[in-house]
């Protein structure tokens, strides 16, 4: 092991980032800062001359021009191995949990990108027992999908559900300025799940500094790369990643770069992208899938954060009113296994859709005091049944259970040809009674 | 390689500050030292010693004081045989032998070389020895593909030369030489068959440039008979997300009217490129008969790849249309997306710390726009051919909002407009052109005077429509109504077009004023239609038949029988022609 320089004159502390002078630093090299409060790691973020910033993990909060900077000699990496499957850390890679720290099999976090020419056309459907996306809009393995939803909502629970039913070999969970009563409840629910033994955990909560914040997407997801390069299907779920992007706008700001739309850094769309991208189907290996929360402040998708997340995703679930949202929901890539699952999906799915469509209209005449015709009527039967019985987040079906389902309540409220579906399929699957 | 050094003094993301003696040129490429690897690297400005530079890769791990070496030379893109059917990054490596060198990820300090070195191509020489020739003619050629390419000499070459000897018909590599000039003061200089050129200058070896034309047919009838494009010409597409902007140009890359398409997927999606290149392959080109994939190059430089040779890329992918070109070919380039080659020059600028213009954008978006779409052209070449390079650029404007920097600067270069609209992507209208906001200077394959009457109609269903919203059909008179209801009808009918059906998908010209005759003459009769219900049943059945009629292969016989369809329905109706749209009709006889 060489002895690293150690530094004891900090020249400047402003916000989270300090400057020593220095020399022979490497751009993004980790340093280690003893303060009154502890020891915390901070990483290059610039160097002019001899003048080096440093963004600190733990905040700038009682750091002293005099306290000790040790330079590591080395960039962030995060220990991989099975290890790592039940275990809960911070954004610095420590634990979170009573276990041990991890220190083998160092890799790196945020490396390259994959080479396009050795992804696979995404075509294997991922399971998770939610009607709403396994009939509606089928997640792909190896898609990257934004949940937008407003504050509020529950999109902790549907993420916990989806950790514990989806087909996933492993699950790596990244929490950004997460509630602690949601950190909680995650760790409640796999638990009891059952699903925290393929999970591996990565936790910033609301309390904990901004800049561990800012680490939490890459070392989940050079975690998920690690798993899937072994073979694994790897379903990562991140949650928020608005608090992310206000994470790097934050520290943008506080090193005085230029602001592009409502203060966000102009490289917001490169770095949300240069996560998502993560998002991967190896050629005979594993992959990963991503499922990233994405808060949309005051319900507006044009904000920067879901406007720049919507050019980078495959689609995206909007959570409303505690259900996904048939309309604005999509997944680009469902054509891809949707046409494999059973005969009857797409022809189902297309005509439920257009039903519900038709049942809104009627409820929005219904609500401006028109009189119901015995079609509307049969329509709002139709919508009420859709809601309850497939749309509700408590739903647990799988897709063929859905399927059948969807027979059911189209044959309780319609005739065969009322449906708009094609006959040789409703003489198959249409409810005997 | 000049024998210039420097050393690193401040680093910045990818903006890099370097010390150095001697001269250093803008634009020049140098390479940065990191241990055993080099990174590749762009002089983007100059101050005294100090030259501010741009890695084309991620710069963790330099160091101050790291060396860096100068290249005299300026980023260029290799030219010659073998392009086609091609796989590049925006600095022109294959992926393919980068993905053989490095496996699963684009690791840094990688590169390979644009053209294969190795392979033998049959060259036939068309010069002869004292010819006079000049930058742009050529001298020789091989067969690529369907395609004669032709071996030029090198468009960097100024003044006019003398062949003064050139090999045999027979096979050579693009290294070996093929000919030696000598220049007017008696200098020898050695021509091979492939030379470089940098990206960032625009070829101009052609002896005029001439007003685009001709239409360039991609087979969608709301853009040829409505917002066309011209060969040589430039539209952009601009839309929110998931209105369809990459279906829209991957449809039109794979029936465009057109020799060569380049694809430029910039700063996009990854699985995109994934699905073009798992697709094209095993699809045919009804022109030539032969792969899809053997007329299209393309450029990659997906969004997680570094922004610095994002920016790199829509260059070199228009440096190789104009090399296509100069061969009397009509390339097609199309660039997904032109607002994240934006975005690239504002994270630069951001970094230089320049004075921000609108929306952080560098003050200089709007003339690096121009002078890109500029390089677009329909031209005479020297011998007397012509060829064309069209630029199609999606703009994916934030919020979906079209006042912003991007849109505007774009709107103000280019020659049509095709406005991607959300309401018309909920409403599964595909494609999802805004046909009451798009526009285009160039001719239609459709007489400009039927256009007129199906452009009213629309306007005015539009209006119509608009107004029932407030009063209800109720106070709607039966008149307006089917105004209204023709106007749904030529929308669906018409505009409307499945992409994924084969024949639906491939209307050409022929066929698209077929049926603008025949919706002319629908449209434009008057029926005996009792009242509302009968008149929205009416159209629903006639909306259906030419929907039907739409599937079917042109002038078979399944095309006339569903034509009679449509006239029998017509005589059930009692359609009687209005004296504007025979008049119309007989003009175009």
């Amino acid at each position: 092991m060489i002895m690293n320089k150690v530094y004891n004159r900090i020249e400047s502390i402003i916000g989270n980032v300090i400057t020593v002078r220095a020399n022979g630093v490497q751009y993004k090299e980790l340093a280690q800062i003893n303060t009154r409060f502890g020891k915390s790691l901070a990483q290059v973020n610039k160097i002019e001359g001899d003048i080096v910033s440093l963004q600190v993990f733990a905040g700038g909060q009682g750091v002293s021009t005099g306290d000790e900077v040790r330079f590591l000699g080395r960039e962030m990496r995060v220990s991989f191995s099975e290890d790592l499957l039940g275990r809960i850390f911070n954004g610095s890679g420590e634990p979170r949990d009573k276990g041990p720290a991890l220190t083998e099999n160092m890799k790196s976090i945020g490396g390259p990108s994959v080479n396009p020419t050795k992804r696979i056309l995404a075509n294997r459907m991922m399971r998770t027992n939610i009607p709403m996306i396994d009939m509606f809009n089928t997640l792909v393995v190896s898609q990257k999908l934004p949940i937008f939803s407003i504050s509020g909502e529950p999109y902790n629970q549907l993420l916990a559900r989806i950790a514990m039913q989806a087909e996933a070999d492993v699950i790596v969970l990244g929490g950004m300025g997460l509630k602690y009563d949601d950190f909680l409840y995650f760790k409640d629910a796999l638990s009891k799940g059952g699903a925290l033994s393929k999970t591996v955990m990565f936790i910033h909560t609301a309390s904990d500094p901004t800049v561990e914040c800012m680490m939490i997407p890459d070392m989940v997801l050079a975690v998920a790369e690690q798993f899937a390069l072994q073979n694994k299907d790897v379903l990562v779920l991140l949650t928020d990643m608005t608090n992310f992007a206000d994470a790097m706008k934050e520290i943008a700001i506080t090193q005085e770069q230029v602001p592009s739309n409502r203060g966000y850094p102009g490289d917001l769309y490169s770095q949300l992208a240069a996560r998502y991208e993560k998002a991967v189907d190896f050629a005979n290996s594993g992959s990963v899938t991503v499922l990233a929360v994405t808060t949309m402040p005051g319900d507006d998708v044009t904000h920067p954060v879901p406007d720049n997340t919507g050019y980078i995703t495959e689609g995206q679930y909007y959570l409303k009113g505690g259900r996904i949202e048939p309309f604005g929901s999509l997944s680009r890539l469902k054509q891809n296994v949707n046409g494999k699952t059973r005969k009857d999906h797409r022809a189902l799915m297309d005509a439920m859709i257009r039903l519900y469509s038709s049942y809104k209209e009627t409820l929005e005449k219904k609500n401006m005091g028109f009189s119901m015709s015995r079609w509307d009527e049969k329509l709002l039967k139709y919508g009420e049944l859709f809601e309850d019985k497939l749309m509700a987040l408590s739903v647990n079906l799988p897709l063929e259970g859905a399927l059948d389902l969807g027979w059911e309540i189209l044959s309780d409220c319609f005739e065969k040809d009322e449906t708009g579906i094609k006959s040789d399929l409703t003489d198959e699957f249409w409810p005997k009674k | 390689m000049t024998e210039n050094k420097g050393k690193v003094v401040s680093i910045n993301g990818n903006l890099v500050s370097v010390e150095f003696d001697g001269n250093v040129s803008m634009n020049e490429i140098c390479f940065v030292k990191v241990g055993d690897t080099a990174l590749k690297s762009e002089v983007i400005r100059v101050r005294g010693n100090i030259a501010q530079i741009q890695v084309y890769e991620m710069t963790d791990g330099i160091k101050c004081g790291d060396d860096v070496e100068f290249t005299g030379d300026m980023l260029s893109a290799d030219l010659g045989p073998g392009l086609l059917g091609q796989i590049y990054d925006g600095l022109q490596n294959p992926l393919p032998i980068l993905a053989e060198q490095a496996g699963w990820f684009l690791e840094r300090g990688i590169y390979a070389d644009g053209l294969n070195t190795e392979k033998k191509w049959e060259f036939t020489p068309t010069a002869n020895i004292g010819d006079v020739v000049r930058a742009g003619e050529y001298i020789g050629t091989v067969p690529e593909g369907p395609f004669t390419h032709k071996i030029f000499i090198p468009f960097y070459l100024l003044g006019s030369y003398t062949v003064k000897s050139i090999v045999q018909k027979g096979k050579y590599n693009v290294k070996e030489t093929v000919a030696v000039l000598t220049d007017e003061r008696g200098r020898e200089i050695p021509v091979s068959m492939s030379f470089k050129w940098p990206v960032k200058r625009a070829v101009r070896c052609y002896s005029e440039r001439l007003a685009p034309v001709e239409t360039m047919e991609t087979k969608v009838r709301l853009i040829d008979s409505f917002f066309p494009v011209a060969k040589g010409g430039t539209y952009c597409t601009p839309g929110p997300f998931g209105a369809g902007k990459t279906v829209l140009q991957h449809t039109t890359s794979k029936y465009a009217d057109v020799d060569i398409v380049i694809i430029a997927a910039c700063g996009e999606r990854a699985g995109e490129v994934v699905e073009t290149i798992t697709e094209f392959p095993e699809l045919t080109d009804p022109r030539t008969g032969r792969s899809l994939m053997e007329r299209t190059i393309i450029i990659c430089n997906t969004s997680s790849m570094p922004v610095a040779s994002r920016e790199a890329s829509v260059y070199t992918s228009v440096t190789l249309a104009e090399y296509y070109r100069q061969m009397g070919l009509n390339v097609l380039l199309l660039a997904d997306s032109t607002s994240r080659w934006a975005q690239a020059l504002r994270e630069m600028s951001g970094r230089l710390e320049e004075i921000p213009g609108e929306e952080a954008f560098p003050a200089y978006l709007e003339s690096y726009i121009a002078a890109f779409y500029e390089r677009a052209g329909y031209v005479r070449l020297p011998d007397g051919s012509t060829g064309s390079v069209t630029i199609g650029g999606t703009v994916s404007p934030a919020g979906g909002n079209f006042e912003e920097p991007v849109t505007q600067a774009t709107l103000k270069v280019v020659g049509a407009f095709h406005g991607l609209s959300r309401e018309r992507s909920d409403a599964r209208k595909y494609p999802a052109i805004d046909p009451l906001i798009s526009w285009s200077k160039y001719k239609s394959v459709i007489d400009s005077q039927k256009l007129e009457f199906c452009k009213n109609i629309l306007h005015h269903g539009d209006e119509i429509g608009s107004m029932m919203k407030v009063i209800g059909e109720e106070g709607t008179t039966l008149s307006d109504y089917i105004i209204y209801l023709k106007s749904e009808m030529l929308d669906s009918v018409y505009l409307q077009q499945n992409s994924f059906d084969l024949v639906e998908a491939n209307c050409g010209t022929l066929r698209q004023r077929y049926v603008t005759d025949k919706l002319i003459y629908v449209l434009g009769s008057d029926y005996a239609l009792e009242n509302k219900d009968d008149a929205r049943s009416f159209f629903n059945r006639m909306r259906q038949r030419f929907i039907d009629w739409n599937y079917t292969e042109f002038e078979s016989d399944a095309f006339k029988k569903a034509e009679a369809e449509i006239d029998t329905l017509y005589n059930e109706g009692v359609g009687k022609l209005t004296v504007q749209a025979e008049s119309l009709l007989k003009d175009g006889e």
